[in-house]
Formats: structure tokens, C-alpha cells, sequence
């Protein structure tokens, strides 16, 4: 294939820019082989997160000439020959540097989420579609690509007050098994800020996992919202009953 | 250079947040310890993430007939007799209750067709039955998000992206440890009354793996450096499927459930040539013709009918992967390779590509985007790739301790379990059990230990040696001493091993270690890979340096360890295990007994018709 023309963001914390490298290559590489290839002959200090180099673990997400995508999973011959690939780190999240950024809100909000907590008695059985939906959720691999596209977040800085899609993910998949017991509805509602989404599709568009984030996992818990504290007839039923 | 570290205190201090790291930590802090767990990663990135096929254990859920007698029986089998039988037995006890554990935690398993909404359990090499609870093929994702969601309420601390570079002692017994954040590069002390080393494999030490960036070794490094004695280092498990083209995902992983959904191996002229290498240990187990292991595949995989009313045996293809790593790569040095130096792996022409998609969504999706191939149509070319290290810290069989007192180890980092080779679906089980062990048992510790006490005057010299490769002017950067590295494995003591290749090796690795102390590394400490890996590459030596010496000590071909001048099973070593340890600052070799299955227990499955007495005999160098 020969030579490829990069430009990586280089810098911290206190500020960087994108740098210019030419990379040799060769047929079938990805960009994340590129970079590897980058630390190894010319900036062994490049800091870049990675761990499976298959699509399966979320480490190695970048935005790639501007889209948010797993570096290990975007073929180099994607791009046309003589195309300059540009390589920067996830806006969204505080950076550490060059393309590895603080990532710890994610974990914060996790923790934030009350786990699985199955209903006493239920029987541990359950057909293959009872679960169909709940394992689509469960294949999410944590590269919160979702969270860095998410305007939300990334324009309107909402942290704290908004999820984000990567746990909405979360949540329905444990609204929706088939024994669990609890309602985190009012924490939706309330504290996780699903009301601010507006359903833009855009986590949708760049989740590696082609979950349906937005039509199988928010959308459904907007309506658990809705049905709980919108729904006109239970506004009455709760003024008329005193609830 | 900064000499300020950070300071905290633990009872047990887990060193490793993979499913067996995860799994000590969680039981750990239930036993009312305060518990620290390091990850070199991201929480919940650790290699297991990568484990595909599914979790063994006797559920017996689709056949009645498993029990955790036959999962013991075929994982000694599998492992040649090298396991630690005890190690093998308590893991099929166990193993099933841990699986219910995990659901219990919120893992969603795949679910039985019968009408019964029981687990689903698929086949995989050497097991007798179907054994592996699944989902998909990303089980090991299911497993450490499961853990890791536990583990997050479980009040762990968790520290991210945090190596550890040295064990710390007082006296004999373990005391702390000690390293760096990655981000910051700032030095950290971790007192603890107890650790754990749940550290993960090796597979780095190769140039051509299925392993993440991780996989250096550090555990057996660290053990063996404070005093641990290593076993069995000279069994390695090469998977007989990595990918081999393109060149940049050379080695990557394709899960056995290829084979178990139905796909078979064939060479260049297009025969299915795992007839041909039937051990006598698998012999009668297998189809011995491709009629008979189509049948059984029609009925078996295709109708889902149960196994017990079909007379066919099952395919060749679903040996253990000792037996078929060593078939491709014959195949493949004898000429009946593919293009790209593989053989094919078809399942393309054996299912439905509705039913690819659903049953091997990952590998699908893998082959798709990264080689351009289109599994639901054409074979894919797959070759042998370092995959699974079977040896490591030697550790009482129940409570998983080394010798060093206060220190444990369990899943990949510890030995063993699997013997000379490892069936798939044992580690994601390994772990669990083992990981459970380890917690319990250094949770029990810790309540009887001591506050560790810490001679802190010897960090400044520890986190000098870590500075060493900035001040370091003008030497190689580390990526350059650990592609030599690799390859002087993959001549020295690779799949085949030999003497004078195995000497090589070991003057190879001399040389690796003297360049090694000149390594530069540029910038400074803030996140730096070229720094990071420099670090790594201690322990990388160290554990290359003990597989070349246990490879060499052993003079017979057994499992994961396959000597050209040494091949067949010697009467010699069948009881034997190698051991290494530090004595004097060097590396020290030594053969010992290797516990024996108690007589009665033997007579027992040997009675039940569970294991063969001719097998037992040849697999001891006996026959």
C-alpha cells in the first residue's frame, strides 16, 4: 500500500495540536495499526489506548477524520489514496493526552445505577426471545463512542445531569429482563436526564455493535416515563384517589 | 523524577481485574475485607473480554448424561495427565454453581430450545458433552460486565490503568506492592496484608497471538521475583484458529464454536484431513469418516436431536486443540497449506448464513470488516496462534496460596488446572472457581495477618529503576527489544521445540536482557507506551527465560509442549512436574512429583468406564 499522510493530536491537558506524520503501511492494516506502527518508529510516547485489536473490548476510540469510531475496527483502505487521516482524541471527554482522555464520568454514572436485582421467588427460567432484547443491550462493549457523539454531552456539557445513550443502554437492560424487580423510572427521569435527549439518532449512527439505542433502548424508557408521570388519565386517577 | 507516591491500604490488595481477579475481589470485600483491585486498563477491558465460545460446566442441562466425574475426567484427559488432579477436580465440582452464581448476578446466558428456558450449553473440543454455557460468541464480554457490575456495589476500590512493577515483602511473607499510574506516571504504594495475582497470560512473548497488549507476563515475573516457584512454564497452548491474513490481524483469534456450529477444516486439495489424526487417546470417540461425522452433524447440529439417541460419533474437529494445532501445522509444513500459510475453515458451506450471523455474530462481523471476507459464503484461512499460557505460579490446590506466605494467584497467572493443555470453555470456569478460592482464602489470611509493615526506604531505588530508561541517552526504543523478543520465542520455543533451538533461545534472551538495561525512552512519564513497555519488558525476559528452561528440562512431547528430538509421552516425566525458582539471583530448574490421582478415585472412574486404563497407561508413557 505504501505510504499513508496522518495527522494525530498531540498535546495534554494544558493544550496540543494535530501533528503530521507519513506511516509506511501495509495491505489489510487499520488505523489503529498505523498508530502502532507511529510509536514504533517515530513517537514512542504517543499515548493511545487499545487492548483487543478485534472490536470486542472499547478500548481504542478516536474521532477519525472527524467520526467517532473504534480505531481498530476503520480499515486504512476506507480511505482514498493520498487522503490525509486525521486522528484526535474524543471530544467529549477532559483530556490526558494525545488520544487516551478521562473517560472516569462513565464509571461515576455506572455506579450510579442500581444493579440487577432479581424478584424473590421468580423461577430462573425463560425462553430465548424473553431475553433477545435484553442481550442486545448486553453486547454494548463500553467504547463510548455513543457518549462522545451525543450532543448533550458534547455540546451542551450536561455531565452530571444527563447519562448519556451508553446508560440508557444499561438501564433497559435491566428494566427489561425478565425477573428483575425494581423501577428506576423516577432515577431516569430525575437524576440520569433522560427527558434531555431528543432523540437525534446520532448514538445510534456510530455504535460499533449496531445497537438500536435510540428505537429499542431510550425510546421505550421515554414511554416508561411518559406513562408513569405524564399520562393524563393517572394524573387524575392519582387527584381523585389523593396518590 | 518524582519520588512522591501515593499511599494506600488494603487487607487484600488483587492485582489483575479480569473475571478472576474480579471474581477474588468481589469475594474478598464479601468476607468484610477492605479490598483494592489494579487494573492495567480500563475496568472491564481486561483480556477476558476476548474469551468467545462459552464458560464449561456440568449443568447437564441439554444432556443428562454429563456430570462433573465426566468434566473431570476429559479435562484430565485433555491435559495429558499433567493437571493437578485435585485443581481439575475441585474445578468440576464447583464449576456449575458459579455459572448459576453469575446469572444470579445478571449475566442473560443463551437459552435451551426444549420448552425448559434452562442455560444452553453448546460442544467444544474434548469435552464429551455439550458443556459451554454461552452467549454468543461473546461469553467473556458477558462475564466481566457481569463481574464488573457486581464488583462496582461491591465497595472495591478500584484503581485504573495502574502497573504494578514490584512486590514488596517483610521477611518471608508478603507485605505490598508497588508501581505506577499510567496516566500520571506518578509511583504508588499498595500496603496489604494479602495478594492476589490474577495478572493473565503471556501471549505477548509471541510474535504471532491472539493476546491484548496486556498479556506480558507480569504476574509470573512479579511471583517468581518476590519468591514464588513457577510450574509447568513449558506448556503452551498454541489455538489451532487465529486468523492469518491479512497480515496486521495475523494471530487473531476465531473462536472454537466455529467447529462446535458445525465448520470443518480442510487443506488445499479440499479433504477434511482430521481423519487422519486421531490420537489413540481420542480413538472410538470420534467419527472416523466424514459420512459418519456428517451424520452425526446433520442430526446432531442441524436437528437438533439429542446425542444420546444418535449413533454417529462426533467430528475430528472437535479434539482438543493440542491434537489440532499440531494437524494444521503438519498440514500445513507438508506443503496442503492455503495462500496465505493456513488451511480453511469452512463453515460456509455446512450452515445457513441466517444461522452464521446468529450463532457467530462477532466472527461474522470480524472477518467482515477486517479481512474482507464474507464468512456466510467462503471459508476462512486459519492457522496455529499462541493463545493460552497452562503453567505458572504453583499454588495450593484449595486455597490458590504460592509458597510465599500472604501471596495467591488463580486464573491464567496460576498452574495446574489444565495440565498440558487446556479444553476451551475451562478458563472462563477457571476463573470463577479459582478466582472464588483465591478470595475466600486471602480474605481468611488477611483476618489472622498482621498490619504489613513496609520498609519504605526502598522505594526511591524502585521508582529510580523504573526512571532508568529517560536517563538513558540515545539507546533502542522498547517496541524494537520486544519484536526481537518475539521472535527469538517463536524460533526458540515455539510450537515445536528442540535442544539446540531452546539453547538459542536462552542465549537470545541473554543478549535481549543486556540491551534491555540501555533502553530509551522519550518524553516523560505522563502516559507513555515506549516508557510502559520498556517496564514490561522485565517481565517478559523473565518468563521467556523460564518457559526456554522448563521446554528444555522436559525431555518428552506432552500437550502444549512438543519436543522433535524428544516425541511421545516418557514414563519418566508422565509424574513429573518442572518447577522454577530464584535461588542466588538465578534461575533454578527442578523436577518434582506431581500428585497423583488417589487409587481409589481412579478405580472409581475407571469402574464407571469414565477413564480407560490402556489411555492412562499410554498417557504415563506406560504402553
Amino acid at each position: 500500500m505504501g505510504q499513508v499522510h496522518m495527522r494525530v493530536y498531540r498535546g495534554n491537558s494544558e493544550g496540543g495540536q494535530l501533528k503530521d506524520y507519513d506511516v509506511q503501511v501495509e495491505e489489510g492494516m487499520v488505523v489503529l495499526d498505523a498508530i502502532h506502527k507511529l510509536q514504533a518508529t517515530q513517537a514512542s510516547d504517543l499515548a493511545c489506548r487499545w487492548n483487543c485489536k478485534a472490536g470486542k473490548c472499547g478500548s481504542c476510540s478516536a474521532e477519525v477524520n472527524g467520526k467517532p469510531r473504534l480505531m481498530c475496527m476503520t480499515r486504512l483502505n476506507e480511505f482514498k489514496e493520498g487522503q490525509t487521516i486525521t486522528v484526535a482524541p474524543m471530544k467529549t471527554f477532559p483530556l490526558m493526552k494525545d488520544l487516551a482522555t478521562d473517560v472516569s464520568y462513565n464509571y461515576e454514572v455506572n455506579k450510579r445505577i442500581p444493579p440487577f436485582t432479581p424478584k424473590e421467588g421468580a423461577a430462573w427460567s425463560w425462553e430465548q426471545e424473553d431475553v433477545d432484547r435484553v442481550q442486545e443491550f448486553r453486547k454494548c462493549i463500553e467504547c463510548f463512542l455513543c457518549q462522545d457523539t451525543c450532543h448533550v454531552l458534547r455540546d451542551h456539557d450536561k455531565m452530571g445531569k444527563f447519562a448519556g445513550p451508553r446508560f440508557f443502554v444499561r438501564i433497559a437492560s435491566l428494566e427489561m429482563h425478565p425477573i428483575d424487580a425494581l423501577d428506576r423510572t423516577e432515577l431516569l427521569k430525575n437524576e440520569h436526564g433522560l427527558g434531555l435527549c431528543n432523540i437525534t439518532k446520532c448514538c445510534t449512527e456510530v455504535c460499533p455493535e449496531s445497537i438500536h439505542i435510540t428505537d429499542n433502548a431510550i425510546i421505550p424508557l421515554k414511554e416508561r416515563v411518559v406513562d408513569k408521570y405524564y399520562d393524563p388519565l393517572r394524573i387524575l386517577w392519582n387527584k381523585v384517589f389523593g396518590k | 523524577m518524582s519520588d512522591n507516591y501515593q499511599s494506600f491500604e488494603y487487607d487484600v490488595l488483587v492485582i489483575g481485574a479480569g473475571g478472576a481477579g474480579l471474581r477474588a475481589a468481589i469475594e474478598a470485600s464479601a468476607a468484610g475485607c477492605k479490598t483494592g483491585l489494579v487494573c492495567k486498563s480500563l475496568l472491564g477491558k481486561a483480556h477476558t473480554v476476548m474469551a468467545e465460545g462459552g464458560i464449561a460446566a456440568a449443568l447437564a442441562t441439554v444432556d443428562s448424561r454429563d456430570s462433573w466425574r465426566q468434566h473431570f475426567c476429559d479435562t484430565l484427559i485433555g491435559g495429558n495427565l499433567g493437571n493437578h488432579w485435585k485443581m481439575a477436580e475441585i474445578h468440576a465440582k464447583q464449576a456449575p454453581d458459579r455459572v448459576r452464581e453469575l446469572e444470579k448476578w445478571g449475566a442473560v446466558f443463551d437459552r435451551t430450545t426444549d420448552g425448559k428456558g434452562n442455560i444452553n450449553v453448546r460442544h467444544f473440543g474434548g469435552h464429551t458433552y455439550k458443556r459451554l454455557a454461552h452467549v454468543g460468541d461473546r461469553t467473556g464480554l458477558e462475564l466481566i460486565r457481569t463481574l464488573q457490575d457486581k464488583g462496582v456495589h461491591s465497595g472495591i476500590d478500584v484503581h485504573m490503568e495502574c502497573t504494578i512493577y514490584s512486590l514488596l515483602k517483610d521477611g518471608e511473607k508478603v507485605a505490598g506492592a508497588y508501581g505506577y499510574f499510567r496516566e500520571t506516571g506518578r509511583p504508588v504504594l499498595f500496603k496489604a496484608k494479602s495478594i492476589i495475582l490474577s495478572t493473565g497470560g503471556i501471549g505477548k512473548l509471541y510474535f504471532v497471538n491472539s493476546n491484548s497488549w496486556e498479556c506480558t507476563g507480569d504476574g509470573f515475573a512479579l511471583g517468581y521475583l518476590a519468591g514464588a516457584e513457577l510450574a509447568d512454564m513449558e506448556y503452551i497452548q498454541f489455538h489451532p484458529t487465529g486468523m492469518v491474513w491479512p497480515p496486521s490481524v495475523r494471530g487473531l483469534l476465531i473462536t472454537e464454536g466455529v467447529r462446535g456450529e458445525g465448520g470443518v477444516l480442510k487443506n488445499n486439495k479440499g479433504e477434511r484431513f482430521m481423519f487422519k489424526y486421531i490420537p489413540p487417546k481420542y480413538q472410538g470417540k470420534y467419527a472416523e469418516t466424514e459420512e459418519e461425522a456428517n451424520a452425526w452433524f446433520q442430526k446432531v447440529v442441524v436437528e437438533g436431536q439429542k446425542e444420546e439417541t444418535v449413533k454417529e460419533r462426533k467430528p475430528p474437529e472437535l479434539m482438543s486443540r493440542d491434537v489440532v494445532a499440531r494437524a494444521l501445522w503438519t498440514e500445513i509444513k507438508e506443503g496442503r497449506g492455503t495462500e496465505h500459510g493456513g488451511v480453511d475453515l469452512d463453515v460456509a458451506s455446512r450452515r445457513s448464513a441466517e444461522d452464521i450471523k446468529k450463532k457467530l455474530p462477532s466472527m461474522y462481523h470480524q472477518f467482515k470488516q477486517l479481512a474482507d471476507v464474507d464468512i456466510t459464503k467462503v471459508p476462512m484461512e486459519v492457522g496455529p496462534t499462541c493463545h493460552y499460557m497452562m503453567g505458572g505460579i504453583k499454588v495450593d490446590p484449595e486455597t490458590q496460596m504460592s509458597n510465599v506466605p500472604g501471596l495467591f494467584a488463580a486464573g491464567e497467572c496460576s498452574a495446574g488446572m489444565h495440565g498440558s493443555n487446556r479444553l476451551g470453555g475451562n478458563s472462563l470456569s477457571d476463573l470463577v472457581v479459582f478466582g472464588k478460592l483465591a478470595g475466600e482464602h486471602a480474605a481468611a489470611y488477611a483476618k489472622k495477618a498482621s498490619a504489613p509493615k513496609i520498609d519504605e526506604s526502598k522505594l526511591a531505588g524502585l521508582n529510580q529503576e523504573m526512571n532508568q530508561p529517560f536517563e538513558n541517552q540515545g539507546g533502542e526504543v522498547s517496541y524494537k527489544i520486544m519484536a526481537d523478543l518475539q521472535t527469538a520465542m517463536e524460533k526458540g520455543a515455539g510450537m515445536y521445540r528442540e535442544e539446540g533451538p531452546l539453547e538459542q533461545c536462552l542465549k537470545d534472551l541473554e543478549s535481549l536482557k543486556e540491551r534491555l538495561k540501555k533502553v530509551s525512552a522519550e518524553g516523560n512519564r505522563l502516559f507513555n507506551p515506549g516508557w510502559h513497555v520498556a517496564l514490561d519488558l522485565r517481565n517478559m525476559l523473565v518468563v521467556g527465560e523460564a518457559v526456554a528452561r522448563a521446554a528444555k528440562e522436559r525431555k518428552e512431547s506432552r500437550g502444549g509442549h512438543t519436543r522433535t528430538d524428544y516425541t511421545g509421552y516418557s514414563k519418566e516425566f508422565a509424574k513429573k512436574r518442572i518447577l522454577i525458582r530464584q535461588k542466588g539471583g538465578k534461575m533454578e530448574v527442578v523436577r518434582e512429583d506431581l500428585p497423583q490421582i488417589p487409587a481409589e478415585l481412579e478405580k472409581e472412574l475407571v469402574d464407571a468406564h469414565l477413564l480407560k486404563p490402556e489411555i492412562l497407561k499410554q498417557l504415563r508413557g506406560e504402553a
